[in-house]
């Protein structure tokens, strides 16, 4: 059945993908809020934040991206769990397909839907002055570690989409995810926080990843926080398709 | 040879459990190719597992299940190619229309035409006007033919039907039964859910009666009708039904008739 997993992957990547296109409201809510966020941050609070001589705007759009990427995966989980509700998965998977296509077009369509979502939130960051003199590799490599994180996030998303039983429950999960960055260095410097939480700060994964994005945008070398970003986007990754393919499995026996 | 003359379906000693809860007990039955089956059981008696295990989407804990010559636990694939499942709930893509939900199916069991194969089931259905319409605008009785005509694509031999016509309204069930029908007539055999008497007597060569677990009896409806006491003969004063006056207020067409009122003169 693999000889047709290319195949039927990209027949039902045609289906999310029109399924978006129909709707384009889950790309433009998946970006007003970072949007939102953003306006509040630079316009509002920003003045007061000293962030040492940088624009406030080129400061936290790393941390910005990243919301955009939580929040947009809530979708996914959606889009499954309506999948698993209506009844169509189960058709899919009774039918001579490559099964676990199902999935990865789900994927797919996350990782798309995501990276339109980034770019119409860089579009408005540009409006608002955000500035970089970074080249096309260092872009490239921004793209690189946002794609990462996107699929990080979004096998976790996969979890609840496949075992959630109410559809509060599949989108509930994102939430937290959305909160970590404010417990980073995304918005303000780590060395003003209380010990505790500087310590939490400084060692979680959004920290590392937002001073490679920033490093890279700001044509700075970006020394060992690149590995520690990639390291962390690869484990969580890892471990989530882990957990993902064992809540997959389970659901087809 | 042997294949074409082996039954369709052929279920022995089948056992599922949830956790504690022991859903099939030891379900034994054999469907013969061509054929209408009925399994026939109240809420909660097992059918939907039984049909869950014949189309690969659930593993029995024992007993074995062939489909159309193929084992369902070792030959799984072979059983998908040969089988087609239209669940409990309409299982059509609401925010495709309905041609769009055909051919995506025809694409996934990569048939040549897409297009004229579902410009062909639309018109067998009765969904030609409707079939550029997203499925969410469709009533029941329209959403029930879009997912029997999904399942009819690439012609499986064998179509399991779970509880095809609950929720629909009367005239949308008279439809969905003449679709299964045309089915059966066409050679395809197929395995019927249902928890309402009428449609299995209706329908159904075979009927088995799914209780607690177990297949309690499996018989033609004459043969089951034998199980009681002969029929007395008594003369009773045929009264219109209900449902014969609703069809024939409304029409078994659908097609509008002249308004009657119901008059003491």
């Amino acid at each position: 059945m693999t000889k047709h997993f290319v195949g039927d992957t990209a027949t039902l990547l045609g289906r999310s993908l029109r399924h978006i296109a129909r709707s384009p409201d889950t790309i433009i809510t998946t970006a007003i809020m970072p949007i939102a966020m953003m306006l509040m941050f630079v316009y509002v609070f920003g003045g007061a934040i000293n962030v040492g001589g940088a624009s406030y705007v080129n400061y936290m759009l790393p941390g910005i991206l990243l919301i955009t990427v939580a929040s947009g995966i809530a979708y996914t989980a959606f889009r499954l769990f309506m999948d698993m509700k209506g009844g169509i998965f189960e058709r899919f998977q009774s039918m001579p397909i490559a099964r676990s296509s199902v999935l990865w077009a789900h994927v797919l369509t996350s990782l798309i839907a995501n990276l339109i979502s980034l770019v119409v939130v860089v579009l408005v960051a540009l409006l608002m002055g955000f500035r970089s003199p970074a080249g096309v590799s260092a872009w490239l490599s921004v793209a690189g570690i946002l794609i990462l994180f996107t699929l990080a996030l979004t096998w976790i998303a996969v979890i609840p989409g496949l075992t959630a039983t109410t559809m509060e429950g599949a989108s509930a999960f994102s939430y937290p995810l959305i909160f970590l960055p404010f417990l980073s260095s995304a918005f303000v410097p780590t060395d003003t926080m209380p010990g505790p939480l500087r310590a939490f700060a400084e060692h979680q994964p959004v920290t590392s990843i937002v001073n490679a994005i920033r490093d890279l945008f700001t044509e700075q070398p970006v020394g060992t926080d690149i590995w520690i970003a990639l390291g962390w986007c690869v484990g969580i990754l890892a471990v989530a398709y882990a957990f993902a393919m064992n809540a997959y499995r389970r659901k087809i026996s | 040879m042997t294949t074409q003359q082996a039954p369709a379906i052929q279920v022995q000693g089948l056992e599922k459990s949830y956790k504690e809860l022991q859903v099939l007990r030891g379900v034994d039955f054999d469907v013969a190719r061509g054929s209408i089956f009925a399994l026939l059981g109240s809420n909660g008696a097992g059918k939907t597992t039984v049909v869950k295990i014949l189309s690969t989407l659930l593993k029995a804990d024992t007993g074995t299940a062939r489909v159309h010559g193929f084992d369902v636990a070792t030959q799984a694939a072979d059983v998908r190619e040969s089988i087609s499942l239209t669940g409990q709930f309409a299982a059509v893509d609401e925010i495709l229309s309905g041609r769009e939900n055909l051919v995506l199916v025809a694409r996934l069991r990569h048939l040549k035409n897409p297009g004229k194969i579902a410009d062909d089931l639309l018109a067998r259905f009765s969904l030609t006007d409707a079939g550029g319409r997203k499925a969410s605008t469709y009533s029941g009785g329209m959403r029930r033919r879009l997912d029997i005509a999904m399942s009819l694509i690439g012609d499986p031999p064998v179509i399991f039907l779970d509880e095809p016509t609950t929720g629909l309204d009367p005239q949308a069930r008279i439809e969905v039964w003449q679709a299964i029908k045309e089915l059966a007539r066409r050679g395809t055999t197929v395995l019927l859910t249902t928890q309402y008497l009428d449609e299995a007597e209706h329908l159904a060569d075979r009927i088995a009666i799914l209780h607690q677990g177990r297949i309690i009896v499996n018989g033609t409806l004459t043969e089951l009708k034998q199980l009681l006491p002969p029929a007395k003969v008594e003369y009773v004063e045929k009264q219109p039904t209900l449902e014969d006056v609703f069809l024939t207020l409304v029409g078994t067409d659908g097609a509008a008739q002249k308004p009657h009122t119901a008059t003491n003169n």
